[in-house]
């Protein structure tokens, strides 16, 4: 009942494991049957590998956490070797995220994981933690337009890219990477935020700023999904502080196709076996045989 | 091990001071010293567990010696018997008890007491001979346990009330230890492994960090090692000082 079909690929369910919060899954493993999961995407990779940001990396806020990891990840080609073929075998949709440091490396690394099993590739065009790349291409479409374009040449997988908040105008940032060739958007990613150490009179991440997820946003992320599915016609995949089945069924209601469950997986670590529940105990007491009777309904 | 993630019966949760609790949980799964769990006592806020380490794990129960620092630390310390709490764990690599032998010192500053307890039980166990170096602001806790295991304690506070007025980082002479084993706050850690290794002695701290899944998934934790980034979570909280402090 709560099938889905996104870009082609049929998930058992819309619920995805948020990049940077499912590690590349094996991590979960003693806690929850990834098979049951929707999908998982992968921690953002990069051609190159990464150590990422230096100082603290984490802060707790009301009902939501900051970090400050900036894409600490052993590379693409370490990822293809390494961690994909065991993702490969949680018989679930595996995306790969990925991120870069300039157009070129957007493209390489998009080419070597075309040449791959991996299901999907989810572009990170909206990591607030790195200096190069990242949201340096979410926040103007112009910018959008080129990397995304680029990449669609380098790749015949579905290709989803992931939006950031930050963006200038998100719903023409959307019109332009579905234009761009993107077959889906995921959105949103975290929002630019901060936080002061009283003590030492100074920001606490080295970046001084940082990405705000968890409930807090939520929201927030579930106007701009609504704002963003009413302009596209590719599917898009909610995200945005999702801790449960009712939130989950909010954002498809607001027309997303699929969610994801981020910063919700460390309140517990098989949260997203309990959304899955809930989502499926709220149909079957509303009567709603499929999730299409729903989506978009608002 | 596997790690698993599940409620678990609070026995006991006992004052020791002002701020310091004693939490006990059955728990029959092993627990290694050293490792430590996720706590969490409350719903969605605040959002993320809390890592604390494991202080005791016998005849199925664990028990968590902490601090209230904060707002997490504070709802645990609410906590009464007969509540469940949830725990994820064991988790990390701990001490490498099997690796030990011989004449130990065992050090720690504060509430780096927590972790120390159970490695010591385990060293004794196996035939070590363990000397216990602490150090306090003003009244010391806990002490008892490992006066009745250790050789010697030496005791070191801020205030001077109690045992030596000082550092206990002055009180340790590596040399004739065949392993020292510490933890406590990091810039004390850093003296002790800085010292440990000019003296030849194998040295092994546990590390302390903000981390926000506890399984090596966030990397939120990560610190630098002379083998490269690790997961305080995943790879320690214990590393040896030489990987840590490489530079000495």
């Amino acid at each position: 009942m709560l099938t889905v079909n996104l870009c082609g690929k049929t998930l058992k369910n819309p619920v995805i494991c948020a990049s940077g919060t499912f590690g590349y899954g094996s991590e979960y493993a003693d806690m929850l049957d990834l098979s049951k999961l929707g999908g998982i995407s992968s921690k953002g990779l990069t051609l190159v590998p990464k150590y990422g940001n230096e100082g603290q990396r984490l802060a707790e806020t009301a009902s939501g956490i900051i970090n400050s990891i900036g894409l600490q990840n052993p590379g693409v080609e370490h990822f293809i070797a390494h961690e994909l073929p065991d993702m490969l075998k949680m018989d679930t949709c595996i995306l790969a995220n990925l991120g870069g440091a300039g157009i070129e490396d957007y493209e390489k690394g998009a080419e070597l994981l075309d040449a791959t099993d991996v299901h999907m590739i989810e572009l990170n065009i909206s990591c607030p933690n790195v200096k190069a790349g990242g949201i340096a291409y979410g926040v103007k479409s112009e910018s959008a337009k080129e990397v995304v374009s680029r990449v669609r040449k380098c790749t015949t997988k579905p290709l989803i890219v992931k939006l950031s908040p930050q963006a200038e105008n998100l719903v023409d940032m959307a019109l332009t990477c579905q234009d761009a060739g993107a077959d889906g958007l995921s959105l949103v990613n975290t929002f630019t935020a901060m936080a002061i150490d009283l003590e030492k009179r100074k920001p606490i991440f080295n970046n001084v700023y940082a990405g705000l997820s968890g409930p807090a946003i939520k929201p927030i992320a579930l106007r701009m999904v609504h704002q963003v599915c009413k302009a596209v016609q590719v599917p898009v995949v909610g995200l945005g502080g999702i801790a449960s089945g009712r939130d989950a069924l909010e954002f498809i209601m607001a027309g997303a196709t699929a969610i994801q469950v981020g910063t919700a997986n460390f309140i517990k670590p098989d949260i997203t076996m309990d959304i899955i529940t809930q989502m499926q105990q709220w149909c079957d007491k509303n009567g709603v045989k499929s999730l299409d009777e729903i989506r978009g309904i608002v | 091990m596997a790690i698993t993630y599940q409620k678990a019966l609070i026995t006991a949760n006992e004052q020791m001071t002002d701020t310091v609790f004693l939490l006990k949980a059955q728990w029959s799964a092993p627990t290694q010293p050293g490792q430590f769990f996720m706590l969490r006592t409350w719903d969605k806020a605040p959002l993320l567990s809390r890592p604390i380490s494991v202080h005791n794990w016998e005849n199925g129960i664990v028990e968590f010696l902490y601090e209230v620092r904060g707002t997490g630390t504070d709802l645990l310390s609410q906590a009464k018997a007969g509540d469940f709490i949830e725990l994820t764990g064991a988790l990390g690599k701990g001490f490498p008890v099997e690796n030990i032998s011989g004449k130990v010192a065992v050090v720690s500053g504060g509430i780096g007491i927590a972790p120390l307890y159970y490695v010591v039980r385990a060293l004794v166990q196996k035939g070590c001979t363990v000397d216990f170096y602490c150090g306090f602001r003003d009244k010391p806790y806990g002490l008892e346990k490992f006066e009745a295991l250790c050789s010697n304690v030496y005791l070191a506070t801020d205030s001077g009330n109690y045992g030596v007025k000082g550092f206990v980082t002055d009180l340790l002479q590596p040399e004739g230890y065949d392993a020292v084993l510490t933890c406590g706050p990091e810039i004390m850690m850093e003296k002790i492994a800085h010292k440990a290794m000019a003296a030849g002695t194998a040295v092994y701290v546990s590390k302390e960090s903000h981390m926000a899944c506890g399984i090596g998934a966030c990397l939120a934790c990560t610190c630098k090692t002379k083998g490269g980034p690790k997961s305080v979570c995943k790879d320690g909280p214990v590393f040896k000082g030489e990987d840590i402090y490489a530079d000495c």
